[in-house]
């Protein structure tokens, strides 16, 4: 299991494992990223995530301050930056003005780049490289919509969307083998 | 009113019956929709692995709505959330849009960003308006009792949608209102339902929704009104998992606000795809 972030974890790493002074800006360079350089460390976002609520393993604040201590593989590694369930009720609630959710999909963004990533990310990603849409189009579909008297859905126009995304690094991402959990 | 209309994925795939009775409901205000042919995921789902592929899929969708000279419609809130949030994105970052517009240059496309993202929620609210909806009202449905489940994306980020008040939303309440049910408030309206998560970990999603429908037991509602197409097929389905797994009773049968809207409009449980739902609907009518 890739070691998770929990407080007492976090602590350890601080004497062990290199820590990288560039994580943070990093992370402030990605698109969304920019606010995290904000945070203060409040933990309003912990108090309000409905994960959180369900699963104290999950703590939104202690992402964030991993981050800002440079504790990059930990962070990257970890299973818990894919449980957000991206609800925006942490960027809503910050008093600084941090947004979260944005924060954590450059997180998961960097995460890939470094070949983590989860798999139901993955299955729904190559979907949509794939076949432009999370579902195949299918015939049944179409029979089922005419049943209802509904119009068919119009095919994706497959080749376009696959010369669109030539021009970003998702192919390559998804090949990246997920790294083994040890 | 004429709109073009942009499917998205969980729709046409699971909950054709929003978008039946989506169309029913439309008919009455007169609204026209156009097709949206060959559009593609609108980007939501592509986030998470890179936001450039994700911001390029919303693109090509908004490029081809473009086409069609009007804006575009949606009945999912990710989608509308999303393609909005690309929209200002691409309206504020020229580099982006550069970056963006050579790629669909390639496919001869464009995008103008000239058109306005709605969903059906604000199309009603906004441009038919509640008086309009009132009067179309022929069957106030009085003695039904419901909740709203709003969802996330509906009005979260608030400062990007500028729908509603997230800390205390109203819009739904007022559609909801507006059919005649008796509306019930419940302690925890705000919640997310869990279905973002059910792939990641399936027992903290059911968990999460099991909060949901204790709470909607609690003040008896008769019903679960949603907006969005992937709540509603969370509850819809996966209820009868929450019901095993915790080996409790809930049956609580979850309408799209279309269905409620409907019914109240006169319009046959068939023609709105009642039957369609996963939990059964017959209580319901039953109830009216």
């Amino acid at each position: 299991m890739p070691e998770n972030l929990k407080t007492i974890q976090v602590l350890k790493s601080l004497k062990t494992t290199k820590i990288d002074p560039n994580f943070k800006f990093e992370v402030a360079k990605m698109p969304g990223g920019e606010s995290i350089k904000y945070c203060f460390q409040c933990g309003k976002c912990t108090a309000t995530c409905p994960i959180r609520r369900f699963d104290k393993e999950y703590t939104p604040r202690l992402i964030i301050r991993a981050t800002l201590l440079g504790l990059k593989d930990i962070v990257l590694s970890s299973d818990v930056i894919w449980l957000c369930a991206t609800c925006y009720s942490c960027t809503e609630r910050c008093p600084q003005g941090v947004k979260l959710t944005n924060i954590i999909r450059a997180i998961r963004n960097l995460a890939i780049e470094k070949g983590y990533i989860h798999p139901f990310f993955k299955l729904q990603a190559n979907a949509i490289a794939s076949y432009g849409k999370i579902y195949e189009d299918e015939e049944f579909i179409n029979e089922l919509r005419n049943d209802l008297g509904l119009p068919p859905v119009t095919p994706v126009k497959r080749d376009e969307v696959h010369t669109i995304l030539q021009h970003t690094k998702v192919k390559k991402l998804l090949l990246t083998k997920e790294k083994e959990e040890n | 009113m004429k709109y073009v209309y942009f499917p998205g994925c969980v729709t046409p795939q699971k909950e054709n019956a929003y978008e039946l009775s989506m169309r029913k409901v439309a008919e009455k205000f007169g609204i026209q929709l156009l097709d949206l042919e060959g559009a593609n995921c609108c980007g939501f789902f592509m986030e998470p692995i890179d936001h450039l592929s994700a911001t390029l899929l919303a693109a090509r969708n908004l490029s081809l709505a473009e086409e069609k000279k009007c804006d575009l419609l949606t009945l999912c809130p990710a989608c509308f959330g999303h393609l909005t949030k690309v929209k200002k994105e691409l309206t504020e970052d020229q580099e982006l849009r550069k970056t963006v517009n050579e790629a669909l240059a390639e496919i001869n496309k464009k995008f103008e960003g000239f058109l306005e993202v709605k969903h059906f929620i604000k199309v009603l609210l906004v441009d038919v308006g509640i008086t309009k909806i009132k009067r179309t009202i022929t069957k106030p449905l009085t003695r039904l009792k419901v909740v709203p489940h709003y969802g996330c994306h509906i009005l979260k980020p608030s400062d990007e949608l500028k729908l509603d008040n997230p800390e205390n939303p109203t819009l739904l309440d007022s559609l909801i209102k507006a059919t005649g049910v008796t509306f019930l408030d419940y302690m925890e309206k705000r919640l997310c339902c869990g279905a973002p998560i059910i792939g990641v970990n399936e027992k903290l999603s059911l968990r999460i929704m099991r909060e949901k429908l204790r709470s909607v037991q609690k003040v008896k509602a008769d019903a679960i009104i949603t907006v969005c197409p992937f709540c509603h097929l969370h509850f819809d389905l996966n209820q009868f998992t929450v019901q095993e797994e915790y080996s409790e009773e809930y049956n609580i049968p979850i309408l799209h606000y279309t269905q409620l809207l409907g019914l109240a409009q006169g319009l046959s449980p068939e023609e709105l795809g009642l039957y369609e739902n996963r939990v059964p609907t017959d209580v319901i009518l039953e109830i009216l």
